[in-house]
């Protein structure tokens, strides 16, 4: 598996163990924040701008956070 | 000759501690505690009364008849090590018609014992030698010509001890260690009176016998019936020195004891509190290894993994590892490199490798092997209950009334816990075991569990769940424990989460195979006890869901109120010697020493101001990371201390790749391991019985390690890696560990009271240890939770990818086994291997029929991940759908089969569950053969660099 497929498997096995929060979106990018290298972060936030729907919804939002801060 | 310093009282101290009694021996007033036996309060009078069958490790037994006394208003002559204490007793223990008696029942013994003390091994340290000789026997008047078991055959089958018949008395001090301490029960007495003899189970010899060779028979033995090898080839040892077992995550403490520099046995220490003198044969016996003829002890270097390894000195070494690393830093950037700090190191030696890294190397990239075992621990139990760490000691299970042990399998891997759990099950408490596979513990000699929760990989949570909505759905939380001690708004949303219908029993069972009416009998069960404990170990963490089971075990822990006493917690059962140690000592990425997060600018500047550098705020590369980071190009740098990816990581395949596509990797071990293949710097590693330093148990118990030998390359660990900082332009000065620790107490507040001078003082120390708890914690959480208020977390199931399909209909899952340790680069170069000698596939009869496979049989073993072929036991210990396997043996590619899965919240690889498919095969796999190739030509390339 390419580096950044697993950086997005991993990242939305993260949103989907948040699913159960009302606040997912804000759980996702915390836990993004606090336990992944911003190298693995920024390849993240590529791959989001590449416009694929392989991002599931909460995670694709908590992209946008990292993204504006 | 060196002599033990434990003194033995004879008898155990009486188990409840009532009120005192005082009395007289030999004209000596001593007080002592109610229900003490005669003897001890003898001894600790300070009058020694002769015996054989006693000892205070074990109860009395009153068999010998050595230890008669005589006592102011009583007839007859009473065994003193069964008569209890009164008060105002008057004992005397000596006397001419006492020592009359006594001499009789020796001379009797003497008559059925070769006379040949001087050449006898045990000379010395013989205590039917030292009664006869108190007592002035030279020679029986039973004379030596009666029936006798003098000619009977020495068993000498076990690779580490003999037994010989024609020395032993029948004290049974050997089969109360084993039934009461270990818990086996292999050894019995057959026949009648003089006729009776020590047998090991069916008149079998102790290899073919249920013996698993943890030697407490021998430490118990009084003669030399029973003897290690190694003391009858080379004599009785001359000195010892108190240290630390290097296997598990137990922490035994043992008396190394040498004849020169030469370690002839590892004594299992009495004073120790891990322990409490009982031992395992891998810390017993597996010892070896630290002088086998494998070692490396030379620093050696290349340019490629192509060329032959070529011998330099430590400075030549320091020097390129250094500037190769630079390079590398220079060209791609300050990230590019990083280190992995092993959980078999020292905690000093994994807090300087931290320390490199974030200090020398100039950034976070640092990660241990924790994060392939229980990095899931740690975040869920921090995120639940405030720290990351079990909760209690290991003498707490004396307490428990129920005991659930969930994905552990403590008699293979944690073997002296597991003799402690089993002697509290036999004092009536209940037990629950949750393992896919029936392990020993399910049914073992006066052992069976109430319940064995046979669920499928991948359902823990689904499980746990399951056991929380039966407590709270039928009244059986602890209201008053959660109203108290937790967050009320966790509580109330967690409580309606778990009380829907998805975590029922009944809607769980398709997904766990547990049926719902036994699930729900365990639940009352675990709820319903005054004090109930959860231990668990991988089969819990090493899932994509691990960190969600963690905090599924500490929700339904806090749901029951069973925390913050003895006798009941989470007791996370951790692998190797010092997991517990190697994540407390900052070696995550994200954290510095005591968990504190790289982003907290307080804690930061605390260390930088002690270091004297800048810190990086983020977190660096976690070890999966790193590997997925060399492939793609940016990684290039790699240190790696006492540990072997190569062989312990998962998809070997995609490890493989990771290390040949590293530009400089640096591996600082024992022995050229599966990593060090990979390698361009070999830098020297010692044993733990070359070096000081501590070690932190799964109880959070910090042992000292102490030198017993000198290192054999001539460097501690600590030193090697201080060197390579200076060589990196980032110069340490420690003269000893000491001094680390010191740097350690000063920065990290739960080891603020932590020092060699106390632990010296104290025997260890369970952290946190200051000024609040300046001895240090045996029990976490008592009045408050470390986080203040519990936290009830959500735990939603999601399965994981890894089901069986058409293509891989088996679920394949991994574990251990006794005698083996790890990835096995220590224990394979030891006797051990002759209980074990290759790793095996274990199936379902069911599956192996439907496959044409017979016991015996290669079985090709494929998953998504790879391919490989392994030898067939089949066996009912697995259910139908389920096979397994250990990894001790890197030919064997068990993880070129498991996949890069990996728990969702710490990337903690998911080696319980792979989809595979089984075949009958008749050759080894493509992997295997390469694998051999490859190993066979880095041999060459090393035997060059030897020549
Ligand atoms: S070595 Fe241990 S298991 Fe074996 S007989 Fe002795 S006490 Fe029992
Ligand atoms: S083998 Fe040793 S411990 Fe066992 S009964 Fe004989 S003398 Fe006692
Ligand atoms: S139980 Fe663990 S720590 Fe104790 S001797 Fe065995 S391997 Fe060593
Ligand atoms: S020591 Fe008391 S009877 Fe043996």
């Amino acid at each position: 598996m390419q580096e950044v497929d697993h950086l997005v498997k991993m990242a939305n096995q993260i949103a989907e163990n948040f699913s159960f929060h009302d606040d997912a979106v804000e759980r996702i990018t915390d836990h993004l924040r606090k336990f992944w290298a911003p190298s693995m972060r920024e390849k993240l936030i590529d791959f989001k701008q590449g416009e694929s729907d392989e991002l599931k919804p909460a995670l694709r939002e908590a992209i946008n956070r990292l993204e504006n801060t | 000759m060196f002599q033990s310093t434990h003194d033995d009282m004879g008898t155990p101290a009486p188990l409840r501690i009532g009120g005192l009694v005082s009395l007289t021996v030999d004209g000596r007033e001593v007080t002592v505690p109610e229900n003490s036996s005669v003897m001890r309060a003898a001894a600790l009078a300070g009058v020694k009364v002769p015996k054989l069958c006693a000892t205070d490790s074990l109860d009395a037994f009153g068999s010998c008849r050595v230890c008669l006394v005589e006592i102011e208003g009583r007839k007859g002559f009473p065994a003193s090590c069964t008569t209890t204490v009164e008060d105002d007793m008057v004992v005397s223990t000596r006397s001419d018609r006492l020592d009359d008696l006594r001499r009789n029942v020796i001379e009797l013994y003497v008559s059925d014992h070769p006379l040949d003390c001087v050449t006898c091994s045990a000379n010395g340290d013989c205590e039917l030698q030292d009664v006869a000789e108190s007592l002035g026997v030279e020679n029986s008047r039973y004379g030596l010509g009666g029936e006798s078991h003098r000619g009977a055959d020495k068993d000498t089958s076990n690779p580490y001890f003999t037994f010989d018949p024609s020395q032993c008395i029948v004290c049974y001090r050997c089969v109360r260690a084993c039934d009461d301490i270990q818990g086996t029960f292999a050894l019995t007495v057959d026949g009648r009176g003089f006729a009776s003899k020590v047998t090991s189970g069916q008149l079998e010899n102790f290899m073919e016998s249920d013996c698993v060779s943890c030697g407490a028979c021998v430490d118990h033995c009084p003669t030399e019936a029973l003897m290690e090898k190694s003391v009858i080839e080379q004599g009785l040892p001359e000195r010892s020195v108190t240290t630390t077992c290097a296997y598990c995550g137990v922490g035994c403490s043992f008396n190394a004891e040498l004849k020169g520099d030469t370690v002839l046995r590892m004594t299992p220490d009495k004073n120790g509190q891990a322990n409490e003198g009982h031992a395992c044969i891998k810390g017993r016996f597996a010892f070896g290894y630290a002088t086998h003829q494998d070692r490396i002890t030379k620093p050696m270097i290349r340019d490629s993994i192509d060329d032959p390894w070529r011998e330099v000195s430590w400075q030549e070494a320091f020097d390129y590892t250094a500037t190769r690393l630079r390079a590398i830093q220079d060209k791609y950037g300050a990230n590019s490199i990083g280190g992995i700090t092993s959980s078999r190191c020292t905690n000093e030696e994994t807090y300087l490798v931290q320390k490199m890294v974030r200090a020398a190397f100039g950034n976070n990239n640092v990660d241990t092997c924790a994060r392939v075992c229980h990095s899931p621990t740690g975040y869920g139990l921090k995120t639940t209950l405030g720290e990351s760490a079990g909760t209690q000691a290991f003498n707490s299970v004396a307490q428990a009334d129920v005991v659930m042990v969930m994905g552990a399998n403590p008699s293979d891997a944690h073997p002296v816990f597991a003799s402690r759990l089993k002697h509290r099950l036999r004092e009536g408490a209940r037990l629950i075991v949750v393992d896919p596979r029936r392990i020993d513990l399910v049914n073992s000699p006066h052992i069976r569990a109430d319940h064995h929760l046979a669920l499928r990989p991948g359902s823990n949570v689904a499980f746990i769940n399951a056991m929380a909505h039966v407590v709270v759905t039928e009244g059986l939380d602890n209201r008053e424990f959660i109203d108290q001690r937790c967050e009320n708004e966790a509580w109330l949303k967690w409580r309606d989460f778990i009380s829907g219908e998805q975590n029922s029993p009944e809607s769980t069972e398709r997904i766990t195979g547990i049926p719902a009416s036994e699930l729900r009998a365990a639940a009352r069960l675990f709820a319903e006890a005054p004090n109930a404990a959860i231990y668990y170990g991988l089969g819990v963490s090493e899932h994509s869901q691990g960190s969600t089971t963690v905090m599924g075990i500490a929700n339904l822990a806090m749901a029951t109120g069973n925390l913050g006493r003895e006798g009941v917690g989470v007791n996370p059962l951790r692998g190797q010697n010092n997991v517990q140690g190697s994540c407390d000592m900052g070696s995550f990425p994200h954290e510095l020493p005591g968990y504190r997060h790289i982003s907290d600018p307080a804690v930061r500047n605390l260390f930088e101001n002690e270091w004297n550098v800048q810190l990086l705020p983020e977190p660096g590369l976690r070890i999966p990371n790193m590997f997925d980071a060399s492939i793609g190009g940016h990684f290039k740098g790699l240190y790696v201390q006492g540990e072997d990816v190569a062989q312990s990581d998962p998809n070997t395949h995609h490890v493989e790749k990771a290390m040949r596509s590293l530009e400089c990797l640096v591996v600082q071990d024992l022995f050229l391991n599966e990593t060090a293949r990979f390698a361009h710097v070999f830098l020297p590693g010692s044993s733990f019985l070359e070096k000081n330093g501590t070690f932190t148990n799964a109880e959070r118990r910090i042992s000292m390690v102490r030198k017993a030998i000198k290192p054999l390359a001539g460097m501690e660990d600590w030193e090697v890696t201080m060197a390579l900082s200076e060589a990196m332009g980032y110069p340490m000065n420690y003269s000893h560990p000491a001094e680390i620790m010191d740097e350690i107490a000063r920065l990290t507040p739960t080891f603020a009271g932590v020092s060699y001078a106390k632990l010296d003082r104290l025997g260890s120390i369970q952290w946190p240890c200051n000024d609040e708890a300046p001895e240090g914690t045996p029990t976490m959480h008592v009045d408050e939770f470390v986080r203040g208020k519990g936290y009830f977390a959500i735990t939603g199931f999601v399965p994981t990818d890894e089901r069986a399909t058409r293509k891989y209909p088996l679920l394949m899952t991994t574990g251990r086994i006794l005698s083996q340790y790890n990835v096995g680069a220590q224990t394979r170069r030891t006797a051990n291997s002759e209980f074990y000698s290759e790793d095996v596939l274990e199936i379902h009869p069911f599956d192996a029929e439907e496959r044409g496979i017979c016991e015996g049989d290669w079985c090709g073993v494929a998953s998504r991940a790879g391919e490989t072929v392994l030898r067939a036991v089949i066996t009912e210990r697995v259910q139908p759908g389920v096979v397994y396997t250990t990894f001790h043996f890197p030919s064997s590619g068990a993880n070129v089969i498991t996949t890069d899965n990996s728990d969702w919240a710490t990337n903690c690889p998911e080696y319980k569950v792979t989809a595979v498919q089984v075949t009958h095969v008749t050759e080894p796999s493509r992997w295997q053969k390469e694998y051999r190739e490859f190993a066979s030509r880095q041999e060459q390339l090393l035997d060059k660099a030897r020549a």
